[in-house]
């Protein structure tokens, strides 16, 4: 179940770039001829924080590694392992933490998932924190069985007496822009519908900072599609974001749109587009964590709006979507004056070269709001 | 998985290059991994997999399965010492202790077995034939060395003193049941005494027991952790994991392999073609001993030095403990469909754990038999008046359906509690609430 080494990190940032990359990573020159698509959303950075001390400028994945910096130097439990952690990940997440902490803080395992989720668990059932990485979240599914059927039943089955609330996993998650089957897939709808476990769709560096704060074995995805270039303020010192809570990016009041990782900055454009081509006011809302997900703040906003998009990478059916949708249809029926939307990926698996033609991108959405609001 | 492998292998090397200390694990102490010196002109090989010598002539590896790995033991069937030097030379009271659990365990077994068979309780699985590889190791670890098992270890929570009461409560699912009756009947754990609860799908513990020696170790505990699986198990995934795991990531801890010769009906004919599962042990670098299941006394001598030695070495051992599976797989299996008679009459009779212990007792004038007609009625009394009350106790009530999937209760959670609060409101009469507690 491996991956492709420095696959996502040089050819994303070159992409980025919108450069050309070869094999093995080596960067082409610039040549005429066509060239990809930088990516399929625009990045807008969070306004400064204020709130929690000095900050400093940070890319999602050294804001990981910042992450997991603070809660090694405050729990000596934790530790960190997985495939290639410890000459910094092939994503590097995890650079100078084992110089740092020492290497049997931050180590390697053998190549195999369901043994990195079981060693997780085995570790947080002796009551250290673990904080296991899934190199890509496609390479999950090995893992499924611990997760499932171990992890998220720990507690429970046990009657309190054991559990393993102090296990983390971390997984990229995502389209990449050339990652076809196995480097692009959104695997949350599988995990929630498992009850037990926490999952999470982290919104920069925030939500990794509750590593060990909560009880919520589980895994939270990163999205490994804004890389490098793509830099805003952080805080140095850990602050905690709440899981469960949703967070409303921007305000509107006649559409509710929610997604979640990635696809939230797709829905940003498309409400400014709205705003702009419609003169439609759009609510914004990042989910942020799938399960146990915000039914509140969703369904609060679509009582004010009466319309709700949404949309995920995802496939279609069986996405995460379809819960949310007959929620609110459940909770906002007399509010609902539209039937509700979900723009995803459709239900195939990953693509390769087809990959513009299958995310669900800010035109797919800007087309199906148009005629939501026309209904 | 191919295309991706080798390019992603090729960049860790280059790093392993640059920085010898860039792409290695824990295990640093042993080996041929570390960093190669390409300055010699001899012709011996550099591959950086293995540490071996070239040889100029095609020749493949047998495996040796006619003649495998011995099976160590102590006492012959009679409860004879075999080699006084083997001889562990443990006290009466121990060994007193060793056959009273056994033989409470076989008492306990009998009563649940046929409490079943009545309807009473609704699944069993036996110990029969593997009371001594439980007491045995179980004799041989600290009270407070973490054990993770399949199912088939009661004998582990008897030798620590697990009081029949609770043994019972998991098996009604009733209110004094520490894991509030969520899961099938011998599914027992107990945080007091370090044994990890009992899940059913086979073989997940491995990996999770190999993480948890890793955190003990870290904590410089003079601690172990034992991991009892059976040889079906062994053929899951993620028993190849934690052996792995255990080896590369070197934990303290002990693999203790039950061989009863069946995985439910499938005989080890079809589980596997090797030398059983110890001879797999070397393969991951992993000290192997296999031994007879039993002969309690070989069991608590080779649990005890391999305690000894993943302690003081940070090093994974493997027991194979060689046995017979008595007893049917559980209470929803005749194994009368797949095997002979005569075949489990020869292990209950000619060879089985608590009669050879009792030959050795009775040999060394510590047992005679007044003591054991007493002891058998006692232990029955016991297990009946446990028995009796558990059965008498009411269910726990319906609203633990809904506590401990999380730490706190989420809210889509408590509305789910709520709901199910008032139907039992309106349509009560049509549940079994006399049963439960309210």
């Amino acid at each position: 179940m491996a991956a492709t080494a420095g696959f996502g990190l040089r050819r994303a940032a070159a992409l980025a770039c919108g450069q050309r990359v070869g094999a093995r990573g080596r960067l082409l020159p610039l040549v005429a001829g066509p060239r990809r698509l930088a990516a399929h959303f625009t990045f807008q950075p969070d306004p400064e924080p204020s709130a929690h001390g000095q900050t400093q400028k940070m890319n999602l994945f050294q804001s990981v590694t910042s992450a997991l910096d603070n809660a090694l130097s405050r729990d000596p439990t934790a530790v960190i392992f997985g495939e290639d952690v410890a000459f910094g990940g092939v994503f590097r997440c995890t650079v100078g933490l084992r110089d740092k902490y020492g290497k049997d803080r931050v180590f390697n395992t053998p190549l195999c998932e369901q043994g990195i989720v079981g060693f997780g668990i085995g570790v947080a059932v002796a009551g250290a924190t673990a904080i296991a990485e899934i190199q890509f979240a496609d390479y999950i599914f090995p893992a499924f069985d611990q997760i499932v059927n171990e992890a998220a039943k720990y507690r429970y089955r046990s009657g309190d007496l054991f559990n393993c609330g102090s296990l983390t996993i971390r997984a990229p998650w995502g389209c990449v822009g050339h990652g076809a089957l196995y480097h692009s897939q959104s695997p949350e709808a599988f995990f929630a519908h498992c009850p037990g476990i926490k999952r999470c769709r982290a919104k920069r560096r925030r939500l990794d900072c509750s590593y060990g704060s909560s009880h919520r074995p589980g895994p939270a995805f990163l999205p490994p599609a804004p890389p490098i270039l793509l830099v805003e303020q952080v805080p140095v010192e850990p602050y905690y974001i709440p899981l469960s809570q949703a967070e409303i990016v921007q305000e509107g009041s006649d559409v509710t749109l929610v997604a979640w990782g990635t696809q939230v900055h797709v829905i940003r454009e498309v409400a400014t587009m709205a705003q702009e081509k419609l003169g439609v006011s759009c609510e914004v809302i990042d989910l942020r964590t799938i399960l146990p997900w915000d039914t509140e703040t969703v369904c609060k906003s679509v009582v004010k709006t009466g319309r709700l998009l949404i949309s995920h990478e995802a496939p279609l059916t069986g996405g995460f979507a379809s819960e949310i949708s007959s929620t609110v249809q459940e909770q906002c029926f007399l509010n609902l004056e539209a039937p509700i939307s979900r723009v995803c990926g459709y239900d195939t698996p990953f693509p390769h070269i087809y990959e513009p033609f299958y995310i669900p991108d800010k035109w797919k959405c800007y087309d199906v709001l148009r005629k939501m609001i026309n209904y | 998985m191919a295309a991706g492998w080798g390019l992603r292998r090729g960049l860790a090397r280059l790093l392993l290059l640059r920085d010898p200390r860039g792409a290695r694990g824990l295990g640093t102490a042993r080996t041929f991994s570390q960093q190669q010196e390409f300055t010699s002109l001899e012709e011996k090989p550099q591959f950086p997999g293995a540490s071996a010598d070239f040889v100029e002539k095609l020749d493949f590896i047998q495996p040796n399965v006619i003649s495998g790995i011995p099976i160590y033991r102590v006492m012959d069937r009679q409860g004879q010492i075999i080699n006084p030097d083997e001889d562990p030379q443990l006290s009466q009271e121990q060994v007193l202790k060793f056959y009273k659990t056994m033989t409470l365990l076989n008492t306990m077994d009998r009563i649940l077995y046929e409490s079943q068979r009545q309807g009473r309780i609704s699944f069993y699985m036996t110990n029969y034939g593997e009371e001594g590889t439980h007491v045995g190791s179980a004799a041989a670890l600290d009270d407070t060395d973490l054990v993770f098992g399949q199912y088939r270890e009661a004998g582990v929570l008897m030798y620590r003193g697990y009081p029949l009461d609770l043994f019972m409560a998991q098996c009604y699912g009733n209110v004094s049941d520490p894991g509030k009756g969520r899961q099938m009947p011998v599914h027992y754990g107990c945080r007091d005494r370090h044994f990890v609860t009992i899940s059913s799908p086979l073989a997940t513990q491995i990996p999770q027991a190999v993480g948890a020696a890793y955190a003990i170790k870290r904590d410089n505990a003079s601690r172990a952790v034992i991991c009892y699986f059976g040889e079906g198990a062994a053929s899951e995934g993620d028993a190849h994991a934690g052996f792995n795991f255990a080896a590369t990531l070197d934990c303290p801890i002990l693999f203790f392999c039950r061989n009863n010769g069946y995985a439910i009906s499938t005989p080890t004919s079809e589980q596997y073609r090797g030398d059983g599962i110890a001879a797999r042990g070397p393969g991951y670098g992993i000290t192997s001993i296999r031994v007879d299941g039993n002969d309690v006394f070989a069991m608590y001598n080779a649990t005890r030095e391999a305690r000894r030695r993943a302690i003081a070495e940070n090093q994974p051992f493997l027991i194979e403990a060689m046995t017979y599976r008595i007893g049917h797989h559980s209470t929803s299996d005749d194994s009368s469909a797949y095997r002979s008679v005569d075949e489990v009459n020869y292990w209950d009779k000619q060879d089985h754990p608590i009669s050879r212990l009792r030959h050795y007792m009775l040999g060394r004038g510590w047992w005679d038999e007044e003591q054991e007609k007493s002891w058998r009625k006692k232990s029955r009394q016991r297990v009946m008046e446990a028995f009796e009350q558990a059965e008498r106790k009411l269910k726990p009530s319906p609203q633990h359906l809904f506590s401990d999937v999380y730490h706190d209760m989420p809210l889509h959670l408590q509305q789910q509690q709520t709901s199910l609060a008032r139907h039992l409101q309106l349509y009560g009469e049509h549940y079994p609430l006399e049963h439960f507690e309210k």
